[in-house]
């Protein structure tokens, strides 16, 4: 269920550390892996408590990812953080080679995704990461918004067999979701059913899609937002039945609109149910520094640019 | 041996080591493909992968038959090692400068699951050229790793050239010292040197070790020796005719 408390804010990175030690502390087979960011990925509070299954391997990223495909040959379960764009970008090749075409059990958990990185600026805000994950045969990615969804993710991601990518954001957002709500890999999460529009959301921007979802039903204008928690496999019908079902199709990312959910949207209306996708995400060019909530303004991914849409 | 395709200078620099690590080193557990207790291999120079093919059909991995199938298409001998299609494959391999992370990481775990198995990574020499190998030297190190030996197969030759000409590694003895290996070096075409060598390593319990291998490209056939036109390609049905077989 949907319950957004505004005053509890968490970064998912955050719920991903704490959810990794409850897990990984009771689970012999995990291992974690980290390129000297632990406090900022929070892999930390997992390695204090398990320092003998817990790896920090200085600033090599590559032979980070590397380390954790040995690891899983021989059925250990490696977690392997650093920032997004040090992981999925500096290390792609060897996610490629040596994790995702040999299809190894390796859970890339990329901290520090999108824009809302901040202040470190344009080097660090990964903003092609989905792209480039998610075009890698056998790659899970996930992609999540809030503290439930991403205990959840944690948990589950330890029962696909095979390499995921999971997408985790440093701004602290809302909480949006009570314990009750169920998550399932594959499968979106609607919330409301109006007819005037779609939002489809992912990661940090589910809360700004949430908002401008409140501010136009005082207009009398009902949209449903849906958090495509899993970026693949996406989630077909729910995309096709919104489509059918409603006047607009948006999509807002903390990600390139090149590549990443406004794409994944694209090809999956174009192929099975034509309509024009209105793209909000960053528009093909990289970040600056600044607070977090100031380049979503700047940029352009915040409830204010969903709701002018409909002026 | 005639294996047709399964020739090329890569790989033949590599044939003694291969013999004496699958027929007289390692553990390979009565020939079980993926058992927890068995000695791994993981070939970094995957454009190596007909040396790796033929040396686990002879040890009955593999049909033989299956041989004469390399690179066609739908055939499971990849151009490179793919460890899902291919028993006895450890790791999948191609892109250079991957395979000591992930001989740590196996060799990391044996140590976690107390198992004692040894890790063997086979290394190009032009391959030493990407940092990765280096950042994984550290690892070995760091970790102590005294279950794994690293194998430099030094031919002095890669692709477009002398090793020394296109980007200087030498000196290899200090650099791997300096990174905290214990260095032998060897005459990779001497079976008796090999198992002296691997043997002598095995008892080295303090560091990791590395095995500099002095090796000729194109090994055992007059035209290829030596020559870099032949790191990975197969010879011709002319150029087969002039090879002088049993030599």
């Amino acid at each position: 269920m949907v319950n957004i408390d505004f005053e509890n804010k968490k970064a998912t990175r955050e719920s991903y550390g704490e959810a990794l030690e409850k897990m990984g502390s009771k689970d012999k087979k995990i291992v974690v892996l980290d390129a000297d960011l632990s406090g900022a990925t929070k892999t930390n509070i997992f390695g204090k408590k398990n320092p003998k299954r817990f790896f920090n391997m200085g600033i090599a990223e590559q032979d980070m990812v590397g380390t954790a495909a040995g690891f899983a040959t021989c059925g250990l379960i490696p977690y392997v953080s650093s920032f997004a764009v040090f992981l999925a970008g500096r290390a792609y090749d060897q996610i490629r080679a040596s994790v995702a075409y040999p299809k190894l059990n390796v859970k890339l958990c990329a901290t520090h995704a999108g824009i809302t990185v901040g202040e470190d600026g344009a080097t660090h805000q990964m903003l092609e990461d989905i792209s480039l994950m998610r075009t890698l045969p056998n790659m899970t990615v996930l992609s999540v918004s809030d503290d439930a969804e991403t205990r959840w993710a944690v948990n589950k991601i330890k029962e696909i067999e095979g390499p995921v990518y999971l997408r985790l954001s440093r701004l602290a957002t809302p909480k949006i979701y009570t314990e009750d709500q169920k998550f399932e890999i594959g499968k979106a999460i609607q919330i409301g059913d109006g007819c005037d529009a779609t939002v489809i959301a992912t990661g940090v921007t589910v809360i700004e899609a949430l908002k401008a979802q409140e501010e136009l039903k005082e207009k009398n204008i009902n949209i449903r937002v849906i958090d495509m928690h899993t970026i693949k496999p996406i989630d077909k019908k729910i995309i096709i039945k919104a489509a059918k079902q409603t006047k607009k199709i948006i999509t807002i990312e903390d990600h390139s609109i090149i590549g990443g959910l406004g794409t994944s949207v694209m090809e999956v209306l174009s192929e099975n149910y034509p309509k024009e996708v209105i793209r909000l995400g960053i528009q093909d060019t990289f970040g600056e520094s600044g607070k977090a909530e100031l380049l979503m303004e700047k940029y352009g991914i915040t409830s204010q640019n969903i709701v002018k849409l409909f002026e | 041996m005639r294996p047709n395709q399964v020739i090329h200078g890569g790989s033949l620099s590599l044939v003694e080591i291969l013999t004496v690590l699958y027929f007289n080193q390692m553990n390979l557990a009565n020939r079980t493909p993926k058992h927890p207790n068995r000695d791994r291999l993981v070939l970094s120079k995957g454009h190596a992968a007909p040396a790796l093919y033929a040396t686990l059909a002879e040890r009955g991995f593999i049909p033989r038959a299956s041989l004469k199938t390399l690179r066609k298409i739908d055939s499971n001998l990849q151009g490179h090692p793919d460890m899902n299609k291919v028993a006895g494959v450890d790791m999948t391999s191609g892109s250079l400068g991957q395979g000591l992370s992930v001989a740590n990481g196996m060799a990391i775990a044996g140590k976690l699951d107390e198992r004692e198995y040894r890790v063997y990574c086979i290394v190009g020499d032009g391959e030493l050229q990407e940092g990765q190998i280096w950042e994984a030297c550290m690892t070995s190190y760091h970790y102590k790793l005294n279950n794994l030996c690293l194998i430099v197969d030094n031919n002095n030759l890669q692709i477009d050239g002398p090793v020394d000409k296109v980007m200087n590694i030498y000196p290899l003895k200090n650099k791997f010292e300096s990174f905290g290996f214990k260095v032998f070096e060897v005459d990779g075409h001497n079976i008796e040197e090999l198992v002296e060598t691997f043997e002598k390593s095995k008892k080295f319990k303090k560091k990791p070790v590395a095995i500099i291998a002095k090796t000729v490209k194109g090994k055992g056939v007059s035209f290829m020796e030596n020559s870099s036109a032949w790191h990975g390609k197969a010879p011709s049905a002319q150029d087969m005719a002039r090879i002088e077989w049993g030599k």
